[in-house]
């Protein structure tokens, strides 16, 4: 088959490989019909998360049809249609059962790797470095999914892939994110970042009964977006200063809840964000915090900061003085879409969202590459990337 | 890990993640802050020197904890600790540095790199460096009744199922087992064991007979988690090599880290026990010559 592989730095080709086989009696192969490209495989392919190896198959946000089951899966049969959440989670295992998926305590059979290196083991996911798993990725056509008795969604209507295909990933984790705030009647929510993760924690807090959303970001078309899709109010970072314009517009007090879509790979200007950039270079950080940052000076006491934005390993200057003094939480993680595919199909069904607004570009999944980078620089307004393995 | 049998008794992998901390902790302060740090350890302005020491310190550190096997990247503190002591040394001679704070500095580094030193050689001999008893304690909890763990565990005939280095244990007598154990160069060491304590649903004891090239023993305790959690299962190995043998015997055994391959037999046993399957890619298509990461996947779960 044809899969999207890693080979270093910005440096993704589409090569021909085997077919997944069956290995465990849990797993069953999905043939691919859509797959989308994240913000969290920029961090791989701009190279800041460790543990890649030349060849690894990326892509984490896939859907297809089930083309073969191992012995011990009865709920799926050949020619269903399903959905795969991104993190692969046994089903059995302590965290499992209190809905805590993305920490599924047996699905990473690297865990003592990841055990080095952030005290415990997350679970597996797709396509996403050997700590977490080293597990063959959906960017191809074919992919092996395991405990599929308990992890993908059927999807038994006539929705097409790009309103459901975001149910792997960006859907629940923006709305995972919004529902971390916690949201009030009358709330504000700050969103940083307005890439698909931001624009479906806007659409997310809106859901969830927040008065109003603001969102930030430097990029016009996905500003735009937030304003005509999201319905969000918009402040583009280039122009304002972010913290000044949030206490104004929130009566001096600051945003109830502040969402950092962001994460590891944040932009910014002046001494910060060199000093931020070069120690990230020189291996002397992992994660360039500011928009971080810049969540946490902005929440007003008492609120809410929640972290759907990935972050690999040490973080500098974080004010964690600013926390605690002013009682703020914190809320972060990968996100446990297993807990939401069922409650968000429901919204989507309802005809409360259609998620399919974030595509931009749909490509066949011989031009991963190019995705990668159009995707990466923003170039032609890209938003959402989605490929079609089966299309020339 | 800790090894006995005359040596200290140090956990060289926490003192290992200590120096690590110390190289990310000394490195930054020297990029960020050069200035201050070089007025306060009294040696004079030189940012640029501070910020190549300061990389190689950063560098190290965070190597140190992302290396399964930390041992490469403690010797590059080693080397590093030896520069910093040649151009403190350098600092000395000059008259523009205070030479009493110098020295503190001096005084300061230099423990640190003994240290290093003796972190470097525990990590590097690893259970074949000295003649030397192996002991080993794990730890895990596993969502199941002490009942059911207890009855796989009291069948050692299960125990190949999880212990990757286990070819096969065979039951001689309702006591008595044969067990043979790979060893990376393709040959088996076998021996026999015996139950030597025995409580239900609580506790097994073995202990290899007279006569077997690795002595061992090893225990397995269940105890049921508060609040319905599950079970707690604490396993605890111990190796004596033969008065005359090194310990070559018991590193073609273990492989390299006799911790490591615990840890991964008891993920493997919950794995099994909670799920059913113990999770693999082995076997999955990849843009390479082979299915697996040789660096990581293999080395991991090896
Ligand atoms: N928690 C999870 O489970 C999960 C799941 C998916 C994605 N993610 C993470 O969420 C983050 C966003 O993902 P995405 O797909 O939307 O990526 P993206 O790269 O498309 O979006 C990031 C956006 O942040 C903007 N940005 C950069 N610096 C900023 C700053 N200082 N202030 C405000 N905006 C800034 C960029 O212009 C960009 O539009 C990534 O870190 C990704 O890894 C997490
Ligand atoms: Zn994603
Ligand atoms: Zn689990």
């Amino acid at each position: 088959m044809k899969a999207n592989c890693w080979y270093g730095k910005n440096d993704v080709r589409v090569e021909e490989v085997d077919d997944p086989k069956i290995l465990n009696p849990r797993d069953a192969i999905v043939k691919i019909t859509s797959s989308a490209i994240c913000g969290s495989d920029l961090h791989l392919y701009n190279g800041f998360v460790p543990t890649m190896s030349k060849g690894d198959i990326l892509g984490h946000e896939f859907m297809g049809e089930v083309v073969e089951v191992g012995s011990a899966v009865k709920n799926l049969k050949v020619g269903d249609r399903v959905v795969v959440p991104f993190p692969i989670a046994c089903g059995n295992c302590f965290f499992c059962q209190k809905g805590l998926f993305s920490v599924c305590e047996n699905s990473n059979p690297n865990a003592v790797l990841a055990e080095e290196m952030w005290g415990h083991s997350p679970a597996g996911i797709y396509g996403y470095s050997h700590l977490l798993g080293g597990y063959a990725g959906g960017q191809a056509q074919y992919a092996r999914v395991p405990y599929a008795d308990v992890n993908p969604i059927k999807i038994e209507n006539g929705f097409t892939d790009e309103q459901v295909l975001f149910l792997s990933d960006i859907f629940p984790t923006g709305y995972m994110a919004a529902e971390n705030c916690q949201i009030q009647g009358g709330d504000t929510v700050a969103v940083w970042g307005c890439g698909p993760v931001g624009q479906f924690a806007i659409k997310s807090a809106y859901l969830l009964g927040a008065e109003r959303v603001i969102a930030i970001d430097r990029f016009p078309e996905r500003l735009g977006m937030a304003r005509e899709k999201g319905g969000a109010e918009t402040l583009n970072y280039e122009d304002v200063n972010i913290s000044e314009a949030l206490e104004e517009m929130t009566g001096g007090r600051g945003p109830d809840s502040c969402i950092d879509a962001v994460g590891m790979e944040a932009h910014g200007h002046g001494a910060i964000y060199a000093y931020d950039r070069m120690k990230q270079a020189a291996m002397l950080e992992s994660d360039r915090p500011i928009a971080l940052r810049e969540a946490i000076m902005s929440c007003r006491n008492g609120g809410t900061v929640s972290v759907p934005g990935v972050y690999g390993g040490f973080a500098d200057k974080i004010p964690f003085g600013s926390v605690m003094n002013r009682s703020l939480t914190i809320k972060t993680g990968q996100t446990h879409v297993q807990r939401y595919l069922r409650p968000l199909l429901e919204r989507i069904e309802k005809g409360e969202i259609d998620p399919s607004f974030v595509v931009t570009h749909r490509l066949p999944l011989e031009e991963a590459p190019r995705g990668y980078e159009i995707f990466k620089n923003k170039e032609d307004d890209c938003i959402k990337v989605v490929l079609k393995p089966w299309e020339e | 890990m800790r090894t006995n049998g005359g040596m200290v008794k140090v956990d060289e992998k926490q003192l290992a993640r200590g120096l690590g901390w110390f190289s990310i902790g000394l490195g930054l302060a020297q990029i960020l802050a050069p200035r201050q740090l070089a007025r306060m350890i009294g040696v004079r302005e030189r940012p640029i020197l501070f910020r190549l020491i300061g990389l190689r310190e950063v560098a190290s550190g965070i190597g140190i904890f992302s290396k399964a096997r930390p041992a490469e990247w403690v010797q590059s503190r080693v080397a590093g600790d030896m520069m910093d002591l040649t151009l403190l040394a350098a600092a000395l001679g000059l008259n523009t540095s205070t030479r009493g704070r110098v020295a503190v500095a001096t005084a300061a580094v230099a423990g640190v790199t003994a240290l290093d030193v003796l972190c470097a050689q525990q990590l590097s001999s690893g259970p074949n460096g000295k003649p030397g008893a192996i002991h080993v304690e794990k730890v895990v909890t596993i969502n199941r009744s002490p009942e059911e763990l207890y009855s796989f565990w009291r069948n050692f005939e299960n125990l190949p199922r999880i212990m990757n280095h286990l070819v096969s244990v065979k039951n001689l007598d309702d006591k008595r087992s044969h067990w043979v154990v790979k060893s990376p160069g393709g040959t088996t060491v076998e021996w026999d064991a015996e139950m030597t304590m025995e409580k239900p649903n609580e506790l097994i004891g073995w202990r290899s007979l007279e006569g077997a090239q690795v002595d061992n023993s090893g225990s397995v305790r269940f105890e049921r988690a508060p609040g319905g959690r599950g079970t707690v299962v604490r396993v605890q190995l111990d190796y004596r090599p033969p008065a005359g043998v090194i310990g070559a015997t018991l590193a073609k055994f273990f492989g390299e880290a006799p911790e490591k391959q615990v840890a991964v037999d008891l993920h493997r046993f919950k794995q099994l026990i909670e799920t059913g399957e113990i999770p693999r890619t082995e076997g999955q298509p990849a843009g390479r010559s082979r299915s697996t990461s040789r660096v990581y996947d293999d080395f991991v779960r090896g």
